[in-house]
């Protein structure tokens, strides 16, 4: 940040590896083993909802109507644009071109913002019907209406209240299923956070001259990264919107 | 780099902030000795006042101080002490010396990984502050979501569980990527497969740990009722998670301590080990058969009948494995010059006992006989033959061995041999006994008992202080040795792994030319 008077992409090898492949190639696979930790940590979630979808499906399918898969979809397709244009990036750093590096991961910055503005949206909406985690739950499906409306005058969910308003009898229990979105999309929101800190970084060293074709061993492992959110994302969305 | 003569890891940079900001391996292997060895005390007087409440039941602790001693015992010496005790202390040390390389591949996550250790640790004993915990390390549901304290104690767990993963994580790559040249797997020391078969598990198992506390955390912060019945959940659940990763953990606390145990016994019998690719697989062979055994926990937690036959069984596939390195080393040991030293006698007390605790876990893994002894003195007898009669011993055997590698001193043979005698003969005092209330029916977790169960309790206590009085001595032997030790040799036991090869205390780089391997690790009599 304040060192860009040495403009130098010549990264030296740390002292105990043979040369600067040696440590990229160790690096990447020390990145790919922490991806591992991370699929079995949001693994941990999946079987939890296989395991109680199984259970109460009627409690997953009536949660689900709750939320509205066109924002969901959205926010697909942005991550989607976002993983694109952090892997283009890295391409630009091995060609040299500095400057579309650095428009390719504020474009995946913007999209990450995207993705957690409506995220935000989504659920300020849910908090405003009342729709909270397991015991805290207070969804009434008359009163909410009103205290919705009133809150959000937007029209962003006229479809969810066309759908809710035919639901005269919610499953009992039904609040598992929000447990598992909030927790879900929670931790998920919070890697989306992470990767972004990650991107940002990237995005100073770049333009510090930091990184060239020799070395660009972050960005890699921070696209790597960014990647496992993506592909994360994709799993939730289908489980939790499309059911 | 220049190598001066005189200059070791110890003395190239001095004061305190060159200890808490070092990158090199040693220094974080010593920084992590001094921490397991401090909770290692905290966690031992915890396991000493409670067999005192247990030598005359209710006249020093109330019930409730009881659980919360023991809960205390079991999380600081599980998380704190036996989990990072073989990999992250002695392994730190000597992974890149038995490699023949300068550092881990990741010095700075190295480092990390201590301080997620320490404040994971301090969240940990915060608890104290705010009433305590009395969970029992298992933190079972629906109880622990009923106590107070519990999300600070899975705060400070879950940071721990950082880590031991940061650990792993580095441990697979450096095993990979920066072993010496000529040192293919099959010219590793068995020491490095038993780290690297650990590493594999603390790397896989551990994350689910952290989502479990994760949801644990939130089951009391924002009642999501996952485990929880009144909304829909299931605390059974809860328990699959926990021994999912608690299972593969036990392993993880033995595996490395299998591997200080075949260094030790090939070095002290002068002899090549008998089954080097047996003893190899059957690290890795633990390590995959681990994560399908978890089960065994839960056979009277109402899971399913098949379930339980099929736990059952690959529970027993584990005594495969674990028979043949135990049948190795005895046969290393056959027509060895053996050498009763302190580190092998350590060894050899611990494939005693070790054995006895093995065995023992058959009859646990066998259904009918589980319902008997489930949740009773005999599962805690059990498993504390395998993780202080296996791992502790394989730590002190461990600690003993490379101590003049580590600070280039020599220590007391006489007094360590003194501490091995008290810490075996106490051990046995203390725990056998268990094995017989377990068997007539004392149930665990108990502060009090029937009159019946009384004399074999007081057994039992006298021998917890006999342990105590073991290590006691093993630790005066270390900081005697640090003060007052000889200068030790490049190699005081003669073994042919490379650390021996580099000087006592190493350089920072460990070794002056990188070296490199032409034959195999133990071949004796070359």
């Amino acid at each position: 940040m304040s060192d860009s008077s040495s403009p130098s992409n010549k990264h030296h090898h740390a002292h105990h590896f043979d040369s600067a492949e040696h440590e990229f190639d160790a690096s990447k696979f020390g990145i790919w083993v922490f991806l591992c930790t991370e699929i079995l940590m949001f693994g941990g979630l999946f079987v939890g909802y296989i395991f109680y979808s199984g259970k109460y499906p009627e409690i997953f399918e009536a949660g689900s109507q709750f939320l509205d898969w066109k924002l969901g979809a959205i926010n697909t397709a942005v991550l989607l644009l976002s993983s694109f244009t952090i892997a283009i990036s890295i391409r630009n750093i091995q060609m040299k071109q500095k400057k579309a590096a650095m428009r390719n991961m504020i474009i995946t910055l913007v999209c990450g913002l995207v993705f957690m503005g409506i995220k935000y949206k989504e659920y300020t909406h849910k908090f405003h019907q009342g729709i909270y985690p397991g015991k805290y739950f207070n969804y009434q499906p008359h009163g909410a209406e009103h205290s919705s409306k009133d809150a959000n005058s937007h029209g962003e969910s006229k479809g969810e209240h066309g759908k809710v308003e035919h639901m005269d009898s919610l499953p009992e229990n039904i609040a598992l299923y929000f447990s598992f979105y909030f927790v879900m999309t929670g931790i998920h929101g919070t890697h989306v956070i992470i990767g972004m800190g990650l991107i940002l970084w990237c995005l100073i060293r770049t333009r510090n001259d930091e990184f060239g074709p020799e070395y660009y061993t972050p960005l890699e492992g921070a696209a790597l990264f960014w990647h496992l959110v993506d592909l994360v994302w994709i799993y939730l969305f289908p489980l939790l919107y499309l059911i | 780099m220049s190598s001066t003569p005189g200059k070791n890891y110890l003395n190239e940079k001095s004061g305190l902030w060159s200890w808490l900001t070092t990158l090199d391996h040693k220094r974080i292997g010593i920084m992590y000795m001094i921490s397991v060895l401090s909770f290692f005390f905290i966690g031992g007087v915890f396991a000493m006042l409670m067999r005192l409440e247990l030598f005359a039941p209710g006249a020093l602790f109330e019930g409730n101080t009881y659980n919360q001693m023991m809960t205390y015992h079991g999380t600081i010496m599980t998380f704190m002490v036996i989990i990072p005790g073989v990999p992250a202390f002695i392994g730190n040390f000597v992974l890149p010396l038995l490699l023949g390389a300068k550092d881990v591949a990741f010095p700075r996550v190295n480092l990390m990984s201590w301080y997620c250790l320490m404040v994971g640790a301090a969240i940990s004993f915060l608890t104290l502050f705010f009433g305590g915990v009395d969970t029992g390390w298992t933190f079972y549901t629906p109880y622990s979501i009923q106590t107070n304290g519990t999300v600070l104690m899975v705060l400070g767990a879950f940071v721990m569980g950082f880590s031991s993963i940061l650990t792993g994580l580095n441990f697979i790559v450096t095993v990979h990527k920066l072993r010496a040249p000529g040192m293919d797997f099959f010219k590793m020391p068995l020491m490095v497969w038993a780290l690297y078969s650990t590493a594999i598990i603390q790397v896989l198992a551990t994350p689910v740990l952290a989502i479990t506390l994760l949801l644990l955390a939130s089951e009391k912060l924002l009642g999501v009722g996952v485990f929880d019945p009144a909304l829909g959940g299931d605390p059974v659940l809860f328990q699959h998670f926990f021994w999912f990763y608690s299972h593969p953990a036990v392993y993880i606390m033995i595996l490395p301590a299998m591997g200080i145990i075949s260094e030790l016994l090939t070095t002290f019998s002068k002899k090549t080990i008998f089954g080097y690719r047996a003893i190899a697989f059957s690290s890795v062979g633990i390590a995959a058969v681990s994560f399908f055994v978890w089960g065994h926990h839960m056979f009277v937690s109402g899971q399913s009948e098949l379930a339980g036959v099929i736990f059952s069984f690959i529970t027993m596939l584990v005594g495969v494995p674990t028979a043949i390195k135990t049948f190795n080393w005895v046969a290393t040991l056959y027509k060895g010059s053996i050498e009763f030293r302190s580190p092998m006698l350590y060894a050899l007390g611990f494939i005693f006992l070790f054995t006895i605790g093995g065995v023992t876990g058959i009859i646990l893994a066998t259904l009918a006989t589980d319902v008997h002894f489930h949740d009773t003195y005999f599962v805690v007898a059990h498993f504390h033959y395998v993780m202080v009669g296996g791992t502790l011993m394989a730590i002190t055997g461990g600690i003993f061995y490379w101590f003049p590698k580590m600070f280039g001193k020599m220590y007391s043979e006489f007094w360590a041999q003194m501490s091995f005698l008290f810490v075996f003969s106490g051990f046995n005092i203390t725990f056998f006994p268990q094995f017989i209330l377990g068997a007539t029916g004392m149930p665990r977790r108990y502060h009090q008992y029937l009159p019946e169960f009384t004399s074999l309790n007081q057994i039992s206590s006298i021998g917890s202080w006999t342990i105590g009085i073991g290590f006691l001595i093993a630790l005066g032997v270390i900081i005697h040795g640090l003060l007052k030790g000889e200068k030790a040799p490049k190699n005081p036991w003669g073994g042919l792994t490379l650390e021996w090869t580099a000087d006592s205390p190493p350089i920072h780089e460990n070794f002056e030319t990188t070296p490199v391997v032409t034959a195999g690790p133990y071949e004796y009599g070359r």
